[in-house]
């Protein structure tokens, strides 16, 4: 798919969903064994046009998540391609079985989008909500689990994980009119990290949306006299040890994540750093096990620390601690 | 597959040696215990699909255009088994192996497309919406095959059987059927003890589908039935009348069958039975 500037802003604009949609368009229309699976989905997902432009591609199974994984791994064991969304819950929690008998255990290749998940819900409730979806799909073997950061890597995501061997899940963070993280074409590895920012005093790992506001934090760290190092972990799983490696002479690990603390991006990267007979502390950032009242987007992210100035405030204080 | 009417003399044949494997197979695995209850009651139906219903290639068990099988109620893989050795896909060394260390052959199955098993299953609930998405993938590539789905009456319990039989008549699918085995019985008593199925016809029927209420114990009636229902245009629910532990006296409608040891003994009484 070749990508303008155009496109970017476009894609930032509408936010990630919509750029699913847009991008799963141009795929089907390239290749005539994919086949997206929804569950009443469509508008939500940017699914429209497609729904009408390739009807023979698209298969809506009503309010049934269950049903829809075992359908899309039939499918997938006749040899199709197949994508399904739904909101993020209702992607991962609701059908959880059917992904680790189907997908897991079977093998049968199905990419997994999940609509809207971390806080960006968070007006409607933990139940629109997703901060398990990650802790739970990483203990199911075969799936590899992305977390694109803009819609560039919504759509480099979803090439990806089409030729993967593997399932994928991709997990979509963000509202519109996000920051653009990519502003130009690059090269997108599953398992490979990206690092978006060098400096050694601080290390940030963080995947998804929140990669703004850690951005914007390791602003903040130099103007402590702290250089910050910023990795965006886009694929939790298989987690990019090399880049781990690289982050322990760090004084401080810092992970952000829209994801319960237990369980995610900060696991991942702790059990990696304890194989390592040297190595720094980690400042876990993200909800803390905890279902909260509701409250819109910034709302929530301030409240658990994940806006720029918390994540400073909270890392400076662990590292005089340690001091 | 031969046409004659000889052909359901050798279904019969068939069904007697498949129970003889299961018992053979069920004493072996000794003290870790197996399913033979609701093995022995979908004895008939799965010889009937496999020696006369389904279009198989021996040679090619992988042919693009094979009928597919889905056993929904994994429990019973002893069945499965034992109708893929009678086959010729599983060899008598492969069954021995059953429920043993790092077996292809453990107490639900695993699939093995060249052994003959098309997805694994164990946890109830899941066979049918794989078998839509099967059904839909023939549709879509104009490859003809029928589907043929295998669930418990106790499986019936779960919400995801549900979800999928709502999806079925929506989608055309006329090359799906499912076979409910329909023993009365799940795993702590009876099903109107557990939770009471009533008019599991109707049900289906309701969510579209063509439904047919039949002895899943009467070859004659199994082959005249699933033959015909080749020609109708509706993806088809047979609930099939079984008895939990068919052919062994002391096993039928002994809900202590369901799962436990069989001892040489019992076996030995059991072939007797069944032989004679």
């Amino acid at each position: 798919m070749k990508i303008s500037e155009r496109d970017i802003k476009t894609w930032a604009s509408i936010g990630t969903r919509a750029t699913f949609g847009i991008a799963a368009l141009e795929v089907a229309k390239k290749n005539k064994d994919l086949i997206v699976v929804t569950s009443d989905v469509s508008t939500s997902a940017g699914l429209d046009r497609y729904r009408k432009t390739l009807p023979d591609q698209y298969l809506d199974v009503g309010i049934a998540e269950q049903n829809m994984i075992g359908i899309a791994a039939g499918l997938a064991s006749e040899n199709y391609k197949v994508v399904t969304t739904t909101f993020s819950p209702f992607q991962v929690l609701r059908c959880c079985e059917q992904i680790k008998m189907n997908l897991g255990y079977m093998h049968h290749k199905v990419c997994m989008v999940g609509l809207a998940s971390g806080l960006s819900l968070g007006s409607l409730g933990y139940s629109h909500c997703s901060i398990e979806d990650i802790g739970i799909l990483r203990s199911i073997p075969n799936i590899n689990i992305l977390s694109p950061a803009d819609g560039l890597e919504t759509v480099k995501a979803l090439d990806a994980a089409l030729l993967s061997e593997n399932s994928c899940y991709i997990r979509l963070t963000g509202v519109s009119n996000n920051q653009i993280i990519y502003n130009k074409d690059y090269n997108f590895e599953i398992g490979k990290s990206i690092k978006l920012r060098d400096g050694d005093d601080v290390t940030i790992f963080c995947n998804g949306a929140i990669i703004n506001e850690c951005l914007k934090a390791a602003e903040l760290f130099e103007k402590k006299n702290l250089s910050c190092g910023v990795v965006n972990m886009h694929t939790v799983k298989p987690i990019d040890i090399e880049a781990i490696k690289v982050s322990l002479k760090s004084k401080l690990i810092v992970t952000v994540e829209e994801h319960n603390i237990i369980g995610g991006l900060g696991s991942a990267v702790s059990e990696c750093v304890s194989k390592f007979s040297k190595s720094p502390p980690q400042l876990f950032l993200g909800v803390n096990d905890t279902y909260s009242k509701a409250g819109d987007y910034d709302f929530l992210k301030k409240k658990y620390g994940l806006n720029s100035e918390s994540i400073v405030a909270n890392a400076i204080k662990l590292l005089k601690d340690y001091e | 597959m031969a046409e004659d009417s000889s052909d359901n003399e050798i279904i019969i044949n068939s069904s007697k040696n498949i129970r003889k494997k299961i018992l053979q197979m069920a004493m072996e695995a000794g003290s870790s215990s197996a399913h033979i209850g609701g093995a022995l009651s979908i004895t008939d139906i799965l010889s009937t699909l496999f020696f006369k219903i389904m279009k198989l290639d021996k040679k090619n068990p992988l042919s693009i255009s094979r009928d597919r099988f889905i056993l929904s109620k994994g429990h019973a893989c002893l069945a499965y088994y034992a109708s893929l050795s009678e086959l010729g896909y599983l060899s008598d060394e492969e069954l021995k192996t059953f429920e043993k260390n790092d077996t292809n052959l453990p107490g639900h199955p695993v699939m093995n497309k060249k052994l003959g098993i098309e997805f694994s299953t164990g946890s109830l609930g899941m066979g049918l919406s794989l078998g839509i998405g099967v059904a839909l993938a023939s549709i879509k590539k104009k490859i003809p095959y029928n589907v043929y789905v295998v669930l418990g009456d106790g499986e019936c319990n779960e919400g995801s059987v549900w979800e999928a039989a709502m999806a079925a008549p929506n989608f055309k699918l006329n090359n799906l059927n499912v076979i409910i085995d329909r023993n009365n019985f799940q795993q702590t008593g009876t099903n109107s003890e557990i939770m009471d199925l009533r008019d599991l016809k109707n049900k289906w029927k309701s969510f579209g589908w063509h439904t047919l209420e039949i002895d899943g114990h009467d070859i004659d009636s199994l082959v005249k039935n699933f033959s015909e229902l080749k020609g109708i245009s509706q993806p088809k629910a047979i609930i099939a009348n079984t008895i939990k532990g068919k052919g062994f006296s002391k096993f039928e409608n002994d809900n202590k069958w369901h799962h436990s040891v069989l001892t040489k003994s019992l076996y030995e009484e059991a072939i007797k039975e069944i032989n004679n």
